[in-house]
């Protein structure tokens, strides 16, 4: 692979992670809320103190000169320190972060691995039975949210059935195989409604993706050939109808992390979505700018990775 | 061999009626068309957009989809085998082993996604079971062959860094590569500027003396048929109007839509007389979800009477090798 075009997409990325951070830590200082909220109406803590606190954190400082002082320290490794938790915002992030990425990873490679094959199975047979069940099934998906998918899978399979926990618990007491499996069983339900619904509209894409290769001239000439119908599709369909998919993945990764906090609200999962609720509720704003960066960091990654699968999967594409 | 060579049937299509559904009705594309090849001859098979030719070439592959086409009636016999029953299975082991085709858009016949050596190599792997490196030394042989520089390099190129002539050369190799007996060629120039269309139709006749396949040539230009074919089938509306060697065709052209065709063939020889104005067939071709009863060309006919709505004329030889499908 061409590294010098993936070390020039790195440093285009420095610029649009700028102006994102910009653009977060001026929202952040224009909302309302005061992390000192709570002081206030303690009778026990004088204003002047609080008065004092604001100062020393530096909070009646213009807000590019915060802007300043916060991308410094981060420059430095410096992520903050927690209102709310009093924990540095980058330790805070990374007890978080595994259980998110794990969580959505697994997602997308359940939606992936089970939109593709449908969604070519679909298109092979347009109208057959196996199309119009499928068709009905990601329909579904793609129409309901997760945070009704999320409760109805909870009455049924922890509440009716009680096969699954619903509640995701970091503090699992068994060790060795057991630790795992308790970690897998209580995943479940979480990566299964955020891949289903991923899994919907990308099984409506790959078949139309893979309706529209199918009648082009070279699958004609494949099949002319003598290779066989497999192969043809397989070969010469398949890679082809999946180059439209990879960008509607990438491009769909901001809405399935957004999809992931809901999800992590509904089955109590530790991620660092549940943690950014949190924080926006306490008024905690450097772990809600710390959240919200890692965010940023992940789509403009994934965004990077589309790219470059892009470019392998399409030879016209040139990496310059 | 031209005088030890005895005519030898390869290819024999008898009243061959490909359809098609669609949400109007049954569109019959091809309607009872007889053809046949001999083997190492060329013939041509001519007609205007829509008169059935390319749906005949596709259906000797069985290339057609199915839905929404359909093989009404009819027999393609290839050596004296139908292959109209034939399973998938048994038909990819005909097809580019003994029966090759390539098309009219170079620019949309090769696979985006894969180099050109690549997708020779998978047929020359596929029908003579060589190893990825042998099949792919046999695909620079034949770039070579067809005559593109530096086949060694190019062989690991993408059809994109080709022109459209360099691609259809890439076509011919790779339609070429397995030895077939017949090459179906549909409107292979079609696409081309016409001094690339010359070098292409160069190149066949090259191939066909290298190779000695014989060649199913579609088109719609009457001058590439004069240059290049020993025989040639007129075809109209899905039928088979008329048949004859080359030289019978241009000399004494029996049916009136043949007629019509060889009079639109702009004439260096004519253009200085009086009558310099091109003639044109006036009308366009019928409908073939409703093909009028009797001859499909009477509406558009100079000589039409009543009878030629009445039934359809049947083919019948009016000289050695020369079939018509007219009550004249």
């Amino acid at each position: 692979m061409n590294r010098q075009y993936i070390i020039r997409r790195l440093l285009i990325a420095i610029p649009s992670l700028l102006g994102i951070s910009v653009i977060l830590f001026g929202i952040l200082a224009m909302a309302p809320g005061d992390p000192f909220e709570e002081l206030a109406t303690n009778p026990a803590i004088p204003p002047e103190v609080r008065m004092a606190l604001r100062a020393k954190f530096g909070l009646d400082d213009p807000v590019w000169q915060r802007y300043l002082h916060w991308f410094a320290a981060m420059m430095q490794g410096d992520w903050g320190f927690s209102f709310q938790s009093r924990i540095d915002v980058d330790k805070l992030i990374l007890q978080r972060l595994p259980v998110t990425l794990i969580v959505v990873g697994a997602s997308q490679i359940l939606a992936i691995s089970v939109a593709i094959p449908v969604g070519v199975l679909a298109a092979v047979r347009p109208y057959s039975i196996f199309d119009q069940i499928a068709s009905t099934f990601a329909m579904i998906g793609f129409s309901l949210p997760t945070f009704f998918t999320g409760l109805v899978l909870i009455l049924v399979f922890s509440i009716q059935l009680d096969w699954l926990p619903f509640v995701y618990r970091a503090d699992i007491n068994a060790t060795g195989w057991a630790f795992y499996a308790e970690h897998i069983k209580q995943s479940i339900m979480p990566v299964v409604v955020l891949g289903l619904a991923q899994a919907g509209t990308l099984v409506r894409f790959m078949r139309s993706s893979v309706l529209d290769v199918i009648r082009l001239d070279y699958v004609t000439t494949a099949r002319s050939k003598g290779i066989g119908e497999r192969k043809v599709i397989v070969r010469h369909v398949v890679r082809n109808a999946l180059i439209p998919v990879v960008t509607l993945i990438a491009l769909q990764l901001p809405a399935v992390f957004g999809g992931a906090i809901v999800t992590e609200q509904i089955f109590r999962v530790p991620g660092i979505g549940s943690l950014l609720i949190a924080a926006i509720l306490a008024n905690d704003t450097p772990v809600v700018m710390g959240v919200t960066f890692v965010f940023a960091c992940l789509v403009v990654l994934f965004n990077l990775i589309a790219d470059i699968l892009y470019g392998w999967l399409d030879p016209r594409i040139s990496f310059r | 061999m031209p005088d030890t060579f005895v005519p030898d049937t390869l290819l024999d299509i008898r009243g061959l009626k490909t359809w098609f559904k669609t949400e109007d009705g049954m569109v019959r594309a091809v309607d009872g068309v007889d053809l046949h090849i001999d083997r190492g001859e060329t013939v041509g098979v001519v007609g205007e957009s829509g008169c059935g030719k390319t749906v005949t070439a596709r259906s000797v592959l069985k290339l057609i989809d199915m839905p929404p086409g359909r093989f009404e009636a009819g027999q393609i016999l290839w050596q004296g085998r139908d292959l109209i029953p034939l399973e998938q299975a048994e038909m990819n082991r005909i097809r580019a082993r003994e029966i090759a085709i390539i098309f009219q858009e170079p620019m949309t016949s090769l696979n985006p996604v894969y180099t050109v050596g690549d997708q020779i190599a998978e047929v020359i792997a596929l029908h003579q079971k060589l190893s990825p490196r042998q099949a792919m030394a046999g695909a620079a042989e034949m770039l070579r062959l067809v005559n593109i520089p530096n086949p060694q390099k190019r062989v690991h190129d993408y059809p994109h860094q080709f022109s459209g002539g360099m691609r259809q050369r890439v076509m011919i190799a790779m339609a070429l590569s397995c030895q077939p007996k017949l090459l179906i060629a549909d409107e292979p120039t079609t696409a081309l500027d016409v001094t690339i269309q010359a070098q292409i139709l160069e190149l066949m006749q090259e191939m066909k003396e290298k190779f000695g396949m014989a060649i199913m040539l579609i088109t719609h230009a009457m001058g590439v048929v004069a240059e290049t074919c020993q025989r040639v089938t007129v075809m109209y509306a899905g039928k088979v109007v008329e048949e004859a060697p080359v030289e019978a065709l241009f000399s004494d052209p029996r049916h009136p839509y043949t007629q019509g065709l060889i009079r639109s063939i702009p004439r260096i020889d004519r253009a200085v007389s009086r009558q310099a104005r091109l003639e044109s067939i006036q009308g366009t071709v019928p409908s073939l979800l409703n093909p009028p009863a009797g001859c499909r060309f009477a509406a558009r006919c100079k000589y039409a009477m009543d009878i030629c709505t009445q039934g359809i004329p049947p083919l019948k030889e009016v000289a050695p090798g020369h079939r018509v499908a007219c009550v004249l």
